[in-house]
C-alpha cells in the first residue's frame, strides 16, 4: 500500500488499454491491469515497475462474467482512485446480422458488461464520496451506420449509461468521462482500411484519458475532428443517411 | 505481399510484412527468408525480407531496470525515445545514439550504430551485455561476451542475418542533465576541419557538419560540435533539469518536386548555415540534448524531402593515415557535382566490435544523393577509392553497392559466414541486403 493515486484498468491488455496504464504510471499512479488472462498481464506490470518506480499488479476479470463483478470488487485490495474500462469487441458486423450468439457477445462485451461493472464502482466511489470513471466508447456509438450497427448501438448504449451516470454521480463527488477514440491503430484495427489524417496511434489515446481524469472532462473526442466528423454525421436526414454505405 | 522499402525509399520491393505480437509469434512467422525489421530507420534494403519481413515494433516493454547501477533489460522493439523519454528524467540515457532516436534497440545492436562519442567511448554493442536472439534454427539461446560468445559478436552489427533479436540487456549513462554544454568551431576548410575533430578527441561528443557544396579553397569547410553533458550547475536559474522531446514540430506531408533541392538550392542553404554556424563559433553555450543529438527529428519524415524516387545515403570510413588524401578527392568530386544535400557529416570513428560493425579507427564521411542520373555511377567511383584506401562502407545505409565494395571492406566476413551458418544452416533468415551481398546465388 502507498500514498499514491491508483487505477484500475478494465482490459489491460487491449493496446489502449496498455497506453492508457503507461501514461497513468508515468504521472505516479499505481497501476491495477484486468483482463481474462492475469498471467498474460504480468509482462505489462513489469514494464510499469521499471519504468516509473510504481506499483503495478494483474487481476483477472472477465467482462462476460457478470456474476462474478460483485466478488470482483469485493476482492480488490485497495478501492482505486480511478477506474478505467477499455472492454470491448468489435466482432464481424456480417456475421452478427445471422449469428445471434455473436451479435449478443459483442452487445455484452461493449454494453452490459462495462455498463454494470462501471455502475458497480460507481456506487463504491459514491458510498466514499469521490473518484474517477472512464468508459472508452465509441464515435460509433454516435449514429447506427449499415457497416457496424451491432457494435455501434451496444456502444450507444454505453455512452448514454455513462452520460446518465455522470449526470447522477457528479453530485456525489463521483466523474464520469466519457471517451470517443475514432480510428486507432491497435490490434482491434489491425487489417483494417483506416483515413490517416483520422485516425491515431494508442499512446495519443492513453494521454487523453489521463488529461480528461485530471482536467474533469465529460465527453473526449480524442481526435477534434471526430466531433465535427460525427456532428455532420448526426445532422444528416435519415432520407439521405440511409443511402449512405458506410 | 506489400510495397516496402527504408528510410531513403530506395529501392522499393515486395515483401509480405507481419507484426507479431508474442515470442511464440515471431518463431511462427520465421519463414524461408525472412529477417526482423524495427522501425523502419536502415536507409536501404538490410531489414527487408526476400519473402517475409518482421516487424518487431510490438514488442515494447522494459523487463527490468535497476536504478542504481543504470543495467537495463528491454524487448527489442523499444525505441531509443522510448528510453529517453523514460529514463532521461530519472538520470541515465542510453550511452550511444545515432543521428536519430527513432530506432529500436534490435536495430540498433543490428547495425552496431554509431553516435558522436565513438572516437573515444565506441559503439552501441559495446555496452550490451547479452542478447536473447532466436536464431535462424528454431532455438533460443542468450549470446553474451562470455556465453555464445561466437553468436554475440556475430550478432552485434550482423544486420539481423544471425536470428530474431528478441531482448538485450545492456548499460545505461549516468546524466545529471538533459543538456549539452555544447562548443562551435567552424574551420575555413578540410585541413582546418581535420584539425579541429583531431583536437576533440579528448571531447565526449564531436562531430562536424561540413559543407560539400564548397570548392577550391573552401573545400572542405565545416563547423565542428563538440558536446559534453551539462552539470546541474550549469544550467541556468530555473531551466527544466530534463526537457521534454516533442515530437516532430513540423512534418513533410508529401513527396516534394524533385526539383525542390538543386545545386543553387543546396548551394544557398549551406551558403547561409555555415555563416549562421561560424557566427555562434567560440565560446560553450548549454543546449538541449534533441538538437544537439538528433537535429532531423524535429522534421517528420525528412525523407520525403528527396521526392518519390529516394535518396542515397553514402556512408564511407576512411582509416586514418589516407584519410586527408582520399576524403579530399571525394569532397572534391563531389563539389564538381553539386548535388550532394545538405546533410552531410565528417566524424572520426574508433575500432568497432562485432564482426561485421562498421567503424574503423578513421573519418567517417556521410552524403546524401537524390537518386536520379549517373548517381549509381558516380557512386561506384568513389567506391573504388574507398577500397583502395582500406575502407569500407556501412551496410546499415547501404542499398546499392557492389558485392567486390563489400568483401574489401569487411575482412572477418568469412568468419561471420561460417558462424551464421551454424545457427542457421538451412538459410532460414535473409534479408534483401544479405541476397545482394552476401548469399550464394
Amino acid at each position: 500500500m502507498t500514498s499514491r493515486k491508483s487505477v484500475l484498468v478494465l482490459g489491460g491488455s487491449s493496446d489502449i488499454g496498455r497506453a492508457a496504464a503507461r501514461a497513468f504510471a508515468k504521472a505516479g499512479y499505481d497501476v491495477a491491469l484486468a483482463g481474462r488472462d492475469a498471467a498474460a498481464l504480468e509482462p505489462d506490470a513489469a514494464d510499469l515497475r521499471a519504468r516509473y518506480d510504481i506499483e503495478a499488479s494483474t487481476r483477472t476479470f472477465d467482462v462476460l462474467d457478470t456474476a462474478s463483478f460483485d466478488g470482483f470488487v469485493a476482492g480488490l485490495p485497495v478501492l482505486p482512485d480511478v477506474v478505467i474500462s477499455i472492454v470491448g469487441l468489435l466482432g464481424v458486423q456480417q456475421k452478427a446480422e445471422s449469428d445471434l450468439a455473436h451479435a449478443a457477445t459483442i452487445m455484452r462485451s461493449n454494453y452490459e458488461g462495462p455498463s454494470l461493472i462501471l455502475g458497480l464502482f460507481a456506487e463504491k466511489f459514491l458510498g466514499r464520496g469521490n473518484g474517477t470513471i472512464v468508459g472508452v466508447s465509441s464515435v460509433a456509438g454516435d449514429r447506427g451506420r449499415a457497416s457496424n450497427y451491432v457494435y455501434g448501438s451496444a456502444k450507444a448504449g454505453f455512452s448514454a449509461f455513462l452520460s446518465g451516470l455522470r449526470a447522477r454521480a457528479s453530485r456525489g463527488g463521483v466523474h464520469v468521462v466519457t471517451v470517443k477514440p475514432g480510428f486507432v491503430r491497435t490490434k482491434m484495427t489491425e487489417g483494417m482500411k483506416l483515413i490517416g489524417p483520422l485516425t491515431v496511434e494508442a499512446p495519443v489515446v492513453g494521454d487523453a484519458i489521463l488529461r480528461a481524469v485530471e482536467k474533469k472532462t465529460d465527453v473526449v473526442y480524442v481526435s477534434g475532428i471526430w466531433r465535427v466528423v460525427m456532428l455532420i454525421i448526426k445532422a444528416l436526414p435519415e432520407v439521405v443517411f440511409k443511402k449512405l454505405k458506410f | 505481399m506489400t510495397t516496402v522499402s527504408g528510410w531513403g525509399r530506395f529501392p522499393v520491393v515486395d515483401s509480405e510484412m507481419l507484426r507479431p505480437r508474442s515470442f511464440e509469434a515471431v518463431g511462427e512467422a520465421v519463414v524461408a527468408g525472412s529477417v526482423a525489421r524495427g522501425n523502419g530507420r536502415a536507409y536501404g534494403d538490410a531489414a527487408i525480407g526476400t519473402a517475409r519481413t518482421i516487424t518487431m515494433t510490438a514488442f515494447d516493454r522494459v523487463r527490468s531496470f535497476d536504478p542504481v547501477t543504470g543495467r537495463i533489460r528491454v524487448e527489442a522493439g523499444v525505441l531509443l525515445s522510448d528510453l529517453i523519454d523514460t529514463f532521461g528524467p530519472r538520470g541515465f540515457l542510453p550511452s550511444v545514439v545515432p543521428g536519430t532516436r527513432f530506432v529500436s534497440v534490435g536495430g540498433a545492436i543490428a547495425a552496431d550504430v554509431h553516435g558522436k562519442n565513438h572516437h573515444c567511448e565506441g559503439g552501441f554493442g559495446r555496452y550490451v551485455d547479452s542478447i536473447l536472439l532466436r536464431t535462424g534454427s528454431g532455438e533460443t539461446i542468450e549470446a553474451s561476451r562470455e556465453q555464445n560468445s561466437d553468436a554475440f559478436f556475430a550478432t552485434v552489427g550482423g544486420m539481423g542475418l544471425t536470428g530474431v533479436i528478441l531482448e538485450a540487456t545492456m548499460r545505461l549513462r549516468p546524466v545529471e542533465t538533459g543538456w549539452i554544454r555544447e562548443r562551435v568551431i567552424s574551420a575555413s576548410d578540410l585541413d582546418a576541419a581535420m584539425r579541429a575533430l583531431e583536437a576533440g578527441d579528448s571531447a565526449t561528443y564531436s562531430v562536424a557538419w561540413i559543407d560539400c557544396v564548397a570548392r577550391g579553397r573552401n573545400l572542405g569547410r565545416s563547423l565542428i560540435y563538440l558536446g559534453e553533458h551539462a552539470g546541474r550547475d550549469e544550467l541556468a536559474e530555473g531551466a527544466v533539469v530534463f526537457p521534454v522531446g516533442k515530437p516532430p514540430a513540423l512534418a513533410v506531408p508529401l513527396d516534394l518536386p524533385s526539383v525542390t533541392l538543386n545545386p543553387t538550392s543546396v548551394r544557398a542553404f549551406n551558403e547561409l548555415y555555415y555563416r549562421v554556424g561560424a557566427r555562434r563559433a567560440g565560446g560553450d553555450h548549454v543546449v538541449s540534448l534533441y538538437p544537439y543529438f538528433f537535429p532531423l527529428d524535429s522534421l517528420g519524415g525528412w525523407n520525403r524531402i528527396y521526392g518519390r524516387r529516394g535518396f542515397l545515403q553514402h556512408q564511407c570510413v576512411i582509416p586514418e593515415a589516407a584519410a586527408r588524401e582520399v576524403l579530399g578527392d571525394i569532397l572534391d568530386r563531389v563539389a564538381r557535382r553539386g548535388d550532394a544535400s545538405f546533410l552531410a557529416v565528417l566524424k572520426k570513428l574508433g575500432h568497432g566490435d562485432g564482426l561485421l560493425s562498421f567503424p574503423l579507427p578513421g573519418y567517417t564521411l556521410a552524403l546524401d544523393f537524390p537518386v536520379n542520373g549517373d548517381i549509381l555511377t558516380f557512386l561506384d567511383e568513389i567506391d573504388r577509392l574507398v577500397v583502395a584506401a582500406g575502407g569500407r562502407l556501412y551496410l546499415a545505409k547501404d542499398s546499392r553497392q557492389s558485392r567486390a565494395t563489400f568483401e574489401a571492406g569487411y575482412p572477418a566476413l568469412q568468419r561471420f559466414k561460417a558462424i551464421r551458418k551454424s545457427l542457421d544452416p538451412d538459410g532460414a533468415i535473409r534479408s534483401k541486403l544479405s541476397q545482394r551481398l552476401f548469399d550464394e546465388v
